[in-house]
């Protein structure tokens, strides 16, 4: 049965840590690119390259990267929305106990399914305009069987006050509603199925600054009361520093660096993160920097140099340089990165990097508030 | 100069970017634009949205003012009315727009034909304009090379060579790669950063005098990021161009401008120097923003503070301040018919408690 | 709803999860949201959003009266119509429309409508026998009056006809549009005749629906190899020219089989072509359907395939649908007119606009009787009223149209 399956392949490797909820190892996706009549593959797109990462159990690993990174790609497999090329996906399931969610077949996952939720970047397309509130929210109790009629009205109702939005508003379609109204909604539905993991996916993109404080508020509260344990994944840095515990950063496809929240902002070791943390616009005029194209600015001290402004674009996934795929934008680049692809390795604890020089640069964080 | 308030006051209207001090009214050498109490309407089926409600803010050559706000506020459509691109049912019904163009008259840009002469003139080539979605400002069938030298033969005579070596120059300028080669791709065949170059490089072609840009990098990844709004820097200086930068983001604002409008359902709320605006906010709806954006080293986990409730229906403006029904410090009697308060050299607020203390 | 079922300071969820990491501390009330304004609009389902939006477009709306009413005629075609359409009365063949006159035989103003009876004339200069009104007869129209007696659908016996001069009357010749070459009333013709045409449109369109919608969200739903043949088979449809195609298959039909037998296989020809445009829309919802967000969150939920099928995709496009299939009545109207006009679709003794037109096909007829061409008219009316109504409608279709 595909649940042993499950179970045996969790012991193929090193047993998972307890504390942790879920463990990612070597995941990677590709996606085919095909030429001509008859499809021929010419070449892969390496969408995720090999990603390994753990979340403890009640809190927040952020995930960030910039466009084309791999991030959303990741969380999707992580749900098992496609399936990934290989790596494995380790979930410790209430029910269950600790599977492998990639050697589940549908009808296993299904019942895995009300235990990992999501929620999405769009409220405009998450929610379907022609079902009412009590229609979208109860969905997960109904087709799981965890409850209906009067029970599941009386679940939905509760959960809408929990999110903030008035009980009487089971009967509404969500066309009344604004942007930040709907991402409760979106909550509410994730919520519903009493998930162990919720992986949001940029939930506060695509609302206006006021709201994305009351949404991130509300994520954080319901973290706290219900235990949950969140897959954050963004772009914008300043709020994923805000709401996560840990922080994986990815650059096309690779996991360039993890590490705690405080120590990456403060003491980062790959160049891509620091740049990253250089590029991020900060709301201090008098913090106003003039950037340096490329280079590295002598002015350090306090951490108030010049912006880092890095050459070139993105690296193209189904392209990627030889060797370290940063390496034609780092300023630090030597010649092993254009050959060698660095691994990530544990250079300090809680802390990896892959990068060749992470041991003996020295690079800037985020200047602390005074 | 003053100008008359909804309220029936006067309010002096001074110009940002001055040293304390200064006289009543500005050399008009310096002054490049100045919007004057600007309306905007838009006629629907389901009433009448008041987009911008008496909207007045100047920019000096070389400055650059930072609009701010978050949807609905009104803030494209008031950049889009200064070159008479506001979309249909949307109207002017009242203001000016003057702009003091160099070495010739002043114009009201609010008066002219939107479909005439004068303002294609204009446009383009005096004021250009920066689109959010860049791919919606290329044009998909026409190469890089086409929309550019159009612009140049149109505006400045050239003749098709030398209009094509000018593009070329202005694309490297702005450090798009390769130029000689990029020029004749098309739309979607650049990439994110290397369009949003493209569509500045078209802007800059003709040297304006101002450049307005509305959210020119909401769309693009934070590391592309950094360097278009380095290079907008480096271009503001280089040309001498002042520049009305339209955005949400208030890290970009801080680092980029030197003035700052926040707008709040069709109006300004607060109007001042970028650094009072970030220490020493007034209103209580810029001092929220403030509050509610997580910024990077704050090292606590701390909620955020939000602004209570959401931004009302368009059609559904609260009577007298628009900001009450979501304002901590609301009083009834006081805060009936809100007006502007100038609190600071070229400090102003609308609102009536704006000099009373913070608890 | 059901507060008592709330622990105090957390809640029932957190106790019953045994992973929970308890609450440390109460946990701040959360900030209830403001009023939503316009209730009406929020509680409004998806047919009621489209209906608001429907009735602003006047035309639409007029069309669609219109369209109601037709069908309801043809529907009672037998009650509608003054005289049974089969009658043939030798003597008064090719007879002009009888005009509705107000003017009694004295010569005085009736408010009332009436007609003349006729009286045979000899035309002096062709020797033909034409018909005239006899301004010394008048008899008011009445309603609800007797006439000859028919059965409604074949089943109700009666003899009350909507209009008509009334058994009284000596000889019945309201004919208010004329008669054809067998004198028969070509009112009660064209009534008839509706009844066929337009339930050819509808039956036929529904039949495409069907097919359409089943390939084209089989061909979509499951993408691959499975889309690729039935686009190349919908393709392959598409190329045959219409009308010869058509021509075709109607000839392969025996004369020889009764109306109703007739009547079906004109149908099916008709809609063989027209489900592929149809099943092309539909498979292109159906892909575009397949990213949205909200299916995947169905998915992530738990939901199955048939769930998300008829529960989120169909949903979506059922209005859009509905709009392109009303606008695909006129069509095949038009195949059964054209098919029939050319004597291979429906033929006498059936009724239908297109073998009321095949009548005026030929010079004579229309220089000396023109009025037989009038069938065209409430088949023109028909088709731009469907074409209207269906416009209108694809505009209200889609109330969360992007």
């Amino acid at each position: 049965m595909a649940v042993s399956a499950a179970r045996r392949s969790v012991a193929d490797g090193p047993p998972p840590d307890p504390n942790n909820l879920l463990e990612v190892r070597d995941l990677a996706k590709l996606f085919p690119i095909t030429q001509g009549l008859f499809r021929k593959v010419v070449g892969h797109v390496r969408a995720v390259d090999g990603v390994s990462f753990a979340i403890p159990r009640g809190k927040t690993l952020g995930l960030v990267g910039e466009s084309g990174c791999g991030k959303t790609t990741t969380s999707r497999m992580i749900l098992r929305a496609f399936d990934p090329t290989s790596g494995q996906v380790l979930f410790d399931d209430k029910h269950l106990g600790w599977v492998d969610l990639t050697r589940l077949d549908e009808s296993a996952m299904r019942r895995i399914r009300p235990n990992m939720q999501m929620i999405f970047q769009d409220p405009y397309a998450s929610l379907n305009p022609r079902m009412t509130l009590l229609e979208v929210i109860g969905e997960p109790l109904l087709v799981n069987g965890i409850a209906k009629g009067q029970e599941l009205q009386d679940r939905v109702a509760s959960l809408l006050r929990r999110v903030g939005l008035r009980p009487e508003y089971v009967r509404r379609y969500p066309h009344g509603f604004s942007g930040g109204q709907r991402q409760r909604i979106g909550i509410a539905r994730a919520l519903a199925p009493h998930p162990q993991l919720v992986v949001c996916d940029e939930p506060v993109s695509a609302l206006d600054v006021s709201i994305q404080a009351q949404i991130l508020n509300l994520l954080q509260d319901l973290q706290q009361e219900f235990g949950l344990t969140y897959l954050f994944v963004a772009h914008d840095l300043s709020v994923v520093e805000h709401i996560s515990d840990r922080v994986a950063v990815m650059y096309v496809g690779k996991l360039v660096e993890l590490a705690d929240t405080e120590e990456l902002f403060l003491r980062p070791l790959h160049p891509y993160t620091e740049a990253l943390l250089s590029a991020v616009p900060k709301p201090n005029p008098r913090l106003r920097r003039r950037g340096s194209v490329g280079g590295i600015d002598s002015d350090r001290g306090n951490g108030v140099g010049k912006r880092i402004v890095l050459r070139g674009e993105v690296a193209d996934p189904s392209n990627p340089p030889p060797g370290c795929y940063f390496h034609p934008r780092c300023p630090y680049a030597i010649d092993r990165c254009k050959e060698e692809a660095p691994v990530l390795r544990e250079l300090r604890p809680g802390h990896s990097v892959s990068c060749h020089r992470a041991d003996e640069l020295e690079l800037v964080g985020v200047p602390t508030e005074a | 100069m003053t100008l008359p308030t909804r309220t029936g006051g006067n309010m002096t209207l001074t110009t940002p970017g001055w040293t304390p001090a200064p006289p009543p009214d500005p050399p008009l050498s310096d002054l490049l634009l100045e919007v004057r109490d600007l309306k905007v309407q838009f006629t629907l089926d389901e009433g009448i949205v008041r987009a911008v409600d008496g909207v007045s803010y100047s920019i000096r050559r070389g400055r650059t003012l930072g609009v701010v706000g978050e949807s609905g506020c009104g803030k494209t459509v008031t950049a889009q009315s200064v070159l008479r691109i506001v979309p249909r049912p949307g109207r002017i019904v009242g203001g000016q727009i003057m702009y003091y163009p160099p070495g010739g008259p002043a114009v009201d840009l609010a008066a002219l034909d939107p479909l005439g002469s004068q303002i294609r003139a204009i446009r383009g080539k005096e004021i250009a304009y920066i689109f959010q979605e860049p791919m919606a400002a290329l044009i998909p069938v026409h190469t890089v090379a086409h929309q550019m030298t159009e612009r140049l033969r149109l505006h400045l005579k050239l003749s098709k060579g030398e209009a094509r070596q000018r593009a070329i120059e202005t694309l490297a300028r702005v450090g798009m790669p390769r130029p000689a080669q990029t020029i004749d791709r098309y739309a979607h065949q650049l990439s994110g950063g290397q369009r949003q170059r493209a569509i500045i490089a078209m802007a800059l072609v003709c040297h304006p005098s101002l450049l307005i840009a509305d959210e020119p990098t909401t769309a693009l990844d934070v590391t592309t990021e950094a360097q278009i709004l380095e290079l907008l820097l480096e271009l503001q200086r280089d040309f001498g161009m002042a520049m009305q930068y339209i955005t949400h983001n208030l890290g970009v604002v801080a680092e980029l401008v030197d003035d700052v409008v926040v707008m709040y359902l069709g109006k300004p709320v607060e109007y001042g120097p970028v650094e009072e605006i970030f220490e020493d906010p007034r209103h209580p709806y810029t001092r929220a923003l403030l509050r509610s954006i997580p910024k990077l080293g704050k090292k606590s986990h701390e909620r955020l503070e939000s602004i209570k409730g959401m931004v009302p229906d368009p059609y559904r403006i609260p009577a007298g301040c628009a900001f009450h029904p979501r304002c901590p410090r609301y009083l009834a009697d006081i805060c009936a018919e809100p007006v502007y308060v100038e609190v600071g050299p070229n400090h102003r607020v609308l609102c009536n408690r704006a000099g009373d203390p913070w608890q | 709803m059901s507060s008592e079922r709330l622990a105090p300071g957390g809640s029932e969820l957190a106790l019953q999860d045994q992973y929970a990491i308890p609450a440390a501390e109460p946990v701040p009330a959360p900030e209830i949201e403001e009023e939503v304004e316009d209730e009406r609009l929020t509680v409004a389902s998806q047919w009621q959003l489209i209906w608001w939006r429907f009735r602003k477009h006047k035309i639409a709306l007029v069309c669609g009266v219109l369209l109601v009413l037709f069908y309801l005629i043809a529907a009672f075609a037998e009650f509608v119509a003054p005289y049974d359409p089969n009658d043939v009365r030798g003597q008064y063949k090719y007879v002009n429309p009888v005009l509705i006159t107000f003017v009694d035989p004295d010569g005085n103003f009736v408010p009332w409508p009436g007609v003349n009876l006729l009286t045979s004339t000899r035309d002096p200069e062709t020797l033909r026998i034409t018909y005239v009104p006899d301004r010394s007869t008048w008899y008011p129209i009445q309603f609800f009056v007797e006439g000859s007696a028919y059965k409604l659908w074949g089943m109700f016996p009666s003899n009350i006809h909507l209009f008509g001069v009334g058994p009284d009357v000596p000889e019945q010749t309201m004919f208010l549009l004329g008669t054809d070459r067998l004198g028969r009333d070509l009112l009660s013709r064209i009534l008839f005749g509706a009844r066929m045409s337009l339930s050819i449109g509808l039956v036929g369109v529904t039949l495409s629906f069907l097919l359409g919608v089943t390939f084209g969200g089989i061909s979509g739903y499951y993408g691959g190899w499975v889309d690729m043949i039935v686009q190349r088979l919908i393709e392959f449809l598409r190329s045959i020219p219409r009308i010869p195609m058509w021509m075709a298959l109607a000839a392969a039909v025996p004369p020889k089989w009764p109306i109703e037998y007739t009547y079906f296989a004109i149908t099916i020809i008709l809609s063989i072509i027209g489900w592929t445009g149809l099943a092309r829309v539909v498979r292109g919802r159906f892909l575009s359907l397949r990213e949205e967000d909200f299916v995947l969150a169905a998915r992530l939920c738990g939901a199955r395939q048939p769930r998300i099928i008829f529960r989120h995709m169909l949903p979506s496009f059922s209005s859009h649908i509905i709009a392109s299939a009303t606008l695909a009545v006129p069509g095949t109207i038009l195949g059964e007119t054209a098919l029939s006009f050319l004597g291979l679709g429906l033929r006498e003794p059936a009724i239908s606009w297109g073998v009321l037109l095949q009548d005026a096909q030929n010079v004579q007829v229309v220089a000396l009787s023109p009025w037989l061409m009038l069938p065209a008219v409430p088949l023109i009316i028909t088709i731009m009223a469907f074409n209207f109504f269906g416009d209108g409608l694809r505009d209200a279709a889609d109330p969360y149209g992007r």
